[in-house]
């Protein structure tokens, strides 16, 4: 059961990042980034992490997303032209990444850490809830919080300086 | 399932963000291509916080989230003060500063 | 106070005196600065005096100090202090020096009054005393290459004292490079000295010397050789002559200081200190004292149809240095270290005499232009006569005496030694007739038109300056002549030197007369005695049957000059018909400038122009430049990178974390 849920998730994740990097419209971008998104918040879920999960779905893909599509529809989005000024970029970016992804897998495959060949111990019922999450928030990791709430501050101002009119700039 | 998975799944798609990165001339793909490896790298983090078995790489997730947040408000903002400038939306023609 | 520390006064003085001129030359008025350097010359000779009554004061074993200032060089197996050595060799050298540089000094006031240079000329006179002071006095053989140095630049300096004339600096460039070549014998002999003996000091050296070497090992010949391309490249002897004739442009003081009495005597001091090296090693001693008698014949017979006045007189210093140089090669030092104190006299006095006429003959030098000058100028002509006389060594004068004691000792030793003592005599026959054909061309007979012109107004001629090598015209500001030229009866300083020399060549040679006294060699007999050579003493009637010839020889030359150019003027001419290949090698000096032409300044040209146009366009040049253009094609392949395209920094980033990655997962396995 587990086994099928993850593969459906992951083929989700993986249509949805091919979606995104091979669309010629950004708007259709933005929509298979969703897809990739739900998807995995199922993966998460596999891995008991429900309030993540919630998470991704609700702050994500539910206000981030509205964002993005926000700005595509302001925006527009054309097409981008066939042609490549780089020379040898779009033959070398696949080859790159291949090599890091072999790389990268073998890294995980062959690692000494054995723990990796396993599910994982097994985990009270608790685990990964907004209680237990919220506890280690306002507790063990509290100065992270608070910084990363500063920081969320700081970019909606950053972003309001960025996007704003100019006063002597004509509408 | 092993956490062996997980991890590989979350280097394909990291790959596969960094390639649309690489690859992808508006600004606007690029960013959603960020996105990509950032989730990626949560799907790691999470993954190892099962191994582990506490919850601490849940808790580094949801920071990871917050910063890509953020990360997209700057970036659409300035996609946004491009375009209100009517500056091309493609990153290769924003190259003045060379060599 | 003690002989060392007069001494050191004796080197003090002198460059006191240079560094003060050469400062103050903008405020000194010029007589102040003559009179300076003068002074201080003269008190260096108070001292040295001084230093001499301390010496006798002693007992005569005891008579060598040595005494350093502090530590030049002090390392591992090294120790070189700047130290003195003061013994009756060392103050001999600085008497006449000091005593002869006064008197110049003295003459110099007087002659280059009107050169823009005076204070110039003056300060590079003082350096020059102190530097040959310091060759003289020096108590290791580094120290002495320092003396030795400094006396070929002071050399150099004065030659082409009018540098504004290219044949005064090419004479100076030429003295200066043929000086150098004797340097680097003498340096590299000191190496040698320092392998062998481990020391530099004369004291501890010639100490262990008998000890290290065998006689005649090929060590000890080789140190002695280099010695004497020292020795020879100072003292102008064959092969290293060719510069004394062209430093002839110096000014005539400079002439006669460092070209007659001083500088040029060097060399015979060198052999003279380093006595016990030539004693071990007799092929060296005895290929010096060939080279003193082949220059002493090759230098007369030049002088006798030289036509330039200072330079028959040059290479009349030549010939007696080769005298010299046979002395103390052959053992006797005394007696060559006398005719060396007696050459100073004369030699000196002949060439103020000569500068005297050479001014009021407006700056000409050639003796078939001059003629009459004894009725113009009385006082130039009888001191001149006086130095001609002890030149050719007339009897009573200091040269008789000084030259025979030379030829008589060669004989007292006898054997191979008797040809030393034969073609002596000759080239004394030599000396005789072609000092007095000088007298006799330029002193009697009618006046020519400078010396008429002398007589009818009582001044020197004033004509257009001149060249005297070139005849081109030249101005009298800095770097040339001054415009005015003085003559010994117009100038009480020129004078005064004139007349004590003259008086000195007369008489100097009054201490060394055989049976009589012996002044300078019994001082001089402490340094010395170790050697078996000096042991060899002439008989006394041995002495005076060579005073006989010598005098018999002196005279004949003196008639024989008389014949030729007093009473049948025509002879020479028909002698130059008769014998016109002679001539024509004794004008072309023997062809040796040609020779070291040929030899040396050719191939050392090709060298120069090799190395312009092959090495230094394809070797260095390609490197550099070679370099150059790899650095430009490197860097414009980097800059390549900086594209300004974000996309192709971002692949430039993968690419580098895959390669990292790859590096990792290699090493870790």
């Amino acid at each position: 059961m587990e086994a099928v849920l993850f593969f459906l998730a992951a083929i989700g994740a993986l249509g949805g990042a091919i979606g995104v990097i091979a669309m010629r419209n950004p708007f259709y971008s933005v929509l298979a980034l969703i897809v990739h998104l739900f998807a995995l918040a199922v993966l998460f879920l596999l891995l008991t992490a429900a309030f993540v999960a919630a998470a991704q779905v609700v702050v994500y893909a539910g206000a981030v997303m509205v964002l993005y599509v926000f700005v595509v529809s302001y925006v527009g989005g054309g097409g981008e032209s066939a042609w490549e000024p780089i020379p040898g970029q779009r033959f070398l970016a696949p080859l790159l990444g291949i090599a890091l992804f072999i790389e990268l897998s073998v890294a995980v495959l062959s690692s000494a850490l054995l723990a990796l060949g396993t599910h994982g111990p097994d985990v009270q019922p608790g685990f990964g809830d907004p209680a237990a999450i919220g506890r280690l928030l306002l507790e063990k990791f509290l100065l992270p919080f608070e910084a990363s709430s500063i920081l969320l501050l700081l970019a909606a101002v950053g972003a309001v300086v960025l996007a704003g009119r100019k006063r002597e700039e004509t509408a | 399932m092993n956490i062996e998975w997980y991890i590989v799944l979350s280097a394909l798609l990291f790959t596969t963000g960094a390639v649309g990165i690489l690859v992808r001339r508006s600004p606007m793909v690029i960013l959603l291509c960020l996105e990509l490896m950032l989730n990626a790298g949560n799907l790691a983090l999470v993954a190892f916080s099962r191994m582990v078995g506490n919850q601490e790489g849940q808790v580094f997730a949801i920071v990871v989230m917050v910063i890509a947040a953020c990360e997209v408000v700057v970036g659409l903002g300035l996609i946004v003060a491009l375009f209100r400038r009517k500056l091309p939306l493609n990153v290769d023609d924003l190259r003045e500063l060379r060599g | 106070m003690s002989a060392t520390s007069w001494a050191w006064l004796v080197l003090l003085l002198p460059l006191l005196g240079s560094i003060f001129i050469a400062l103050g030359f903008k405020v000194l008025p010029a007589k102040v600065a003559g009179i300076i350097g003068t002074v201080v010359i003269g008190l260096a000779f108070a001292c040295g005096i001084g230093a001499l009554l301390s010496l006798l004061g002693e007992d005569p074993e005891a008579r060598h100090h040595a005494s350093s200032l502090w530590d030049y060089a002090s390392a591992e197996g090294l120790d070189i202090k700047l130290g003195i050595f003061v013994d009756p060799l060392s103050v001999f050298m600085v008497l006449v020096v000091t005593g002869v540089s006064t008197l110049i000094h003295l003459y110099s006031y007087g002659y280059m009054q009107s050169d823009e240079g005076y204070h110039r000329f003056f300060s590079y006179l003082n350096f020059f005393v102190f530097s040959m002071l310091l060759l003289v006095l020096a108590g290791n053989f580094v120290l002495l290459i320092v003396g030795w140095a400094f006396v070929g630049f002071a050399s150099y300096a004065l030659i082409s004292f009018w540098y504004r004339r290219t044949t005064a600096t090419k004479a100076g460039m030429k003295a200066f490079v043929i000086n150098v070549v004797g340097d680097i014998g003498l340096v590299l002999a000191t190496f040698l000295i320092f392998r062998e003996l481990g020391t530099f000091d004369f004291g501890p050296a010639f100490e262990k010397a008998p000890e290290v070497f065998q006689t005649n090992e090929w060590s000890i010949t080789a140190i002695c050789l280099l010695l004497l391309v020292g020795a020879f490249a100072k003292s102008a002897q064959l092969p290293f002559h060719t510069w004394l004739p062209d430093a002839m442009e110096g000014p005539t003081p400079v002439s006669s200081l460092i070209h007659a009495a001083t500088m040029v005597t060097a060399g015979v001091y060198l052999i003279a200190r380093t006595h016990t090296f030539f004693v071990l090693a007799p092929t060296a001693a005895d290929i010096a004292a060939f080279v003193g008698l082949a220059t002493l014949l090759v230098a007369g017979t030049i002088a006798l149809v030289m036509t330039d006045l200072k330079r028959a007189i040059a290479y009349s210093t030549m010939s007696q240095i080769g005298y010299m140089i046979m002395g103390v090669s052959i053992g006797a030092y005394s007696a060559g270290l006398f005719h060396l104190m007696t050459h100073a006299f004369f030699k000196a006095l002949l060439f103020m005499a000569a500068g005297s006429i050479i001014a009021a003959m407006a700056n000409r030098q050639n003796i078939d232009e001059m003629s009459g000058f004894g009725k113009a100028m009385r006082f130039t002509s009888i001191t001149m006569l006086c130095g001609a006389l002890a030149l050719a060594a007339f009897p009573g004068t200091s040269g008789f005496f000084s030259k025979d004691e030379i030829l008589a000792y060669a004989e007292a030793r006898g054997g191979m030694y008797l040809i030393f003592t034969v073609l002596g005599y000759a080239g004394a026959l030599l000396t005789a007739v072609y000092t007095f054909r000088l007298i006799f061309r330029v002193l009697p007979g009618a006046p020519c038109k400078e010396a008429q012109h002398l007589i009818d107004t009582g001044h020197v001629v004033h004509e257009e300056p001149r060249n005297p090598a070139s005849g081109e015209l030249e101005d009298t500001d800095v770097g040339f002549p001054g415009s005015e030229h003085h003559i010994a009866e117009q100038s009480w300083p020129m004078k005064a030197a004139m007349g004590v020399l003259a008086f000195l060549a007369l008489v100097g040679g009054l201490v060394q007369i055989p049976g009589v006294d012996d002044v300078i060699g019994a001082f001089l007999e402490p340094v010395f005695h170790d050697s078996p050579l000096a042991a060899i003493h002439p008989t006394v009637t041995a002495d005076w049957e060579g005073l006989g010839v010598g005098a018999v020889l002196s005279v004949l030359g003196i008639f024989i000059a008389y014949f030729f150019y007093v009473a049948q003027p025509a002879t020479p001419a028909i002698l130059i018909q008769r014998l016109r290949p002679l001539y024509t090698l004794f004008v072309n000096k023997w062809y040796f400038d040609e020779l070291i032409d040929f030899l040396v300044v050719r191939p050392a040209l090709a060298i120069g122009r090799f190395a312009n146009r092959v090495f230094e366009r394809f070797v260095v040049d390609g490197l550099v430049s070679g370099t150059e253009g790899t650095v430009r094609a490197t860097s414009g392949v980097v800059r390549a990178v900086q594209n300004g395209f974000v996309r192709s920094y971002a692949l430039l980033l993968v690419a580098g974390f895959a390669g990292l990655a790859l590096y990792f997962l290699l090493s870790s396995s």
